[in-house]
């Protein structure tokens, strides 16, 4: 089957500034795909190259097996991309821009029972005929994705749907997202709140700084972090013997590293010798972000 | 809707938004052009409409609208398509045109023709409104249809370069009033260009706005500076040049593709 994404040897260029270095990638029809990584890692330009708002130095990029450069319109027909940014424009109420968006892609009023639906599972329906200036941030955010799924594209890209989204907004938008994701759409998404990413999706690349250091199942990635993580609230002094193994730490509550669960025994034994009384304890299985923070400060 | 098939759709669609987008505004992209344009006819009038007589026969008030007519024309095609981009631009909804399969022929064209109806509506308001306290004739409607028509879609061009070269609104500002304003003053709109020294009459044959009145002007009294068909071809010809480079300009995505 054509993949629904496919990179080769990517490389783009800012100036003096080599921003994709080399990136392969591909992404099957109806994965369900994250795209991770620290700020500047080139996740947004990979996104813009997909899209066609910016132009590979090298390297060629295909959607749905369309050439993004040679084969731009139907590339673009297959693709639906909800931007980082609260963009809109203030002339037009939601329905009008959703309409105007499945036009510019030459769907007319037969598509209007798919953008009501659209309107309807995001949670649209009583601000379909407000204008997008009056709309609340939410509400916009809402409005934007709705515009992305205008023209009922195979593959959605999803650059931070969720930055700055209540809880509300997130539940909302990630059961119509599933949903769409089993009728078959590709979901590519970037979020910097990985318990989404663990969640929601069944594969995952990590960029830094321009390259791909890790492509995996989540599953795979999350067994390649040995141990458990062991976490602790205490009163007292943390003991230095233990610095070593703190992942995080907040106030007076740590988050240690275990490479085997014996060295539960290890660290009560050096609290008890500092004098630090434990108020909380709890054993926790790793998460993306473990292996996240591993990766990134590893290579 | 039905009419339009489905690969026409795009462009008609971008066509559609942008006649709505300066329609939703019209108090301003309409009716406070045509009050400026009233509020020049009604000063000059006053001031010179009866010691000025430009050519034989024809009161000054009355050489004064075709002049007042093109020029709003002029200003407002090129206000529809530049103002649009720097806005789409600076608020960044830009992209969800960029992020669309419309070739850039069929951006160009969406964001030309709807800076010519705009330029034609504020033209045809200014005229049937003047003609209610004025008796103006028409001797040659072709050239006046042809001239509005070609000049908006020029001026509809260069808008859609400045809306491209601009990254602020204050480089618009700028542009707007340092290359458009000039331009349109020194062209004739207010004058015969025979009424002026030598010199300076040679120097309003570099205008290209000078062409566009006059000729516009020619449809209405049959008289003119120059010959209406060498105006028009000076119109064209610049048109077509600015055509190529604006598309030119889009092809490579200029500012607007990375």
């Amino acid at each position: 089957m054509t993949p629904a994404i496919q990179l080769m040897q990517v490389h783009k260029h800012f100036g003096a500034l080599h921003a994709l270095k080399g990136v392969d990638l591909s992404i099957e029809q109806g994965e369900f795909f994250a795209l991770l990584g620290p700020n500047g890692a080139g996740k947004s330009t990979l996104i813009n190259l997909m899209a066609g708002l910016l132009r590979p130095t090298s390297g060629s990029l295909s959607v749905m097996g369309y050439d993004v450069v040679s084969q731009y319109q139907q590339a673009r027909h297959a693709l639906g991309v909800v931007p980082q940014e609260l963009v809109f424009d203030p002339f037009f109420n939601v329905r009008e821009m959703l309409r105007f968006q499945a036009g510019y892609f030459g769907r007319g009023s037969e598509n209007d029972p798919w953008i009501d639906e659209v309107i309807e599972c995001l949670g649209l329906a009583d601000k379909a005929h407000t204008n997008m200036r009056r709309l609340s941030g939410g509400m916009k955010r809402r409005a934007l994705i709705a515009q992305a799924l205008a023209h009922k594209p195979p593959v959605i890209v999803l650059d931070e749907p969720t930055a700055g989204v209540d809880v509300e907004l997130r539940h909302t938008l990630w059961e119509f997202i599933k949903r769409l994701n089993k009728e078959g759409h590709t979901i590519i998404l970037t979020t910097h709140y990985l318990e989404e990413a663990e969640e929601l999706c069944s594969r995952v690349a990590l960029l830094k700084q321009g390259e791909v250091i890790a492509l995996d199942t989540t599953k795979n990635l999350l067994a390649s972090i040995p141990g458990k993580n062991l976490r602790l609230r205490l009163s007292g002094k943390f003991p230095l013997s233990l610095s070593e193994m703190v992942r995080h730490q907040d106030q007076q509550e740590y988050m240690l590293g275990l490479n085997e669960i014996s060295q539960v025994e290890y660290v009560l034994s050096e609290l008890r010798n500092a004098g630090v009384t434990v108020e909380d304890m709890q054993l926790i299985e790793p998460d993306l972000e473990d292996v996240f923070v591993d990766l990134v400060t590893r290579k | 809707m039905n009419l339009i098939n489905q690969r026409m759709r795009g462009p008609w669609t971008l066509f559609k938004k942008e006649i709505l987008r300066f329609w939703r505004v019209s108090f301003q992209t309409v009716a406070a052009p045509v009050m400026t344009a009233l509020l020049y006819l009604l000063i000059f009038s006053h001031v010179l409409g009866t010691k000025v007589e430009v050519y034989e026969g024809v009161p000054y008030t009355v050489f004064l609208i075709p002049g007042l007519i093109m020029m709003s024309v002029l200003q407002n095609a090129f206000a529809n398509s530049s103002s649009s981009l720097i806005q789409s631009k600076v608020m960044g909804n830009i992209i969800f045109v960029l992020l669309t399969p419309l070739t850039y022929i069929e951006f160009f064209l969406a964001f030309l023709l709807a800076s010519i109806v705009r330029g034609l509506v504020v033209g045809t308001v200014i005229y049937l409104t003047a003609i209610c306290f004025i008796d103006l004739p028409i001797v040659h409607p072709m050239f006046i249809f042809a001239f509005a028509f070609f000049g908006s879609g020029m001026l509809g061009t260069f808008g859609i370069i400045a809306g491209l070269w601009a990254e602020k609104f204050d480089q618009m500002a700028a542009f707007q009033n340092f290359v458009i304003m000039p331009l349109s003053f020194l062209s004739g709109v207010f004058y015969s260009i025979h009424s002026l020294p030598p010199v300076w009459q040679k120097v309003s044959h570099f205008n290209p706005f000078f062409y566009m009145i006059d000729g516009f002007r020619y449809g209405f009294f049959g008289q003119g500076d120059i010959s209406p068909w060498f105006s028009l071809s000076v119109v064209v010809g610049f048109f077509v040049a600015l055509s190529i480079l604006t598309i030119g300009m889009l092809k490579a995505g200029y500012k607007l593709r990375g």
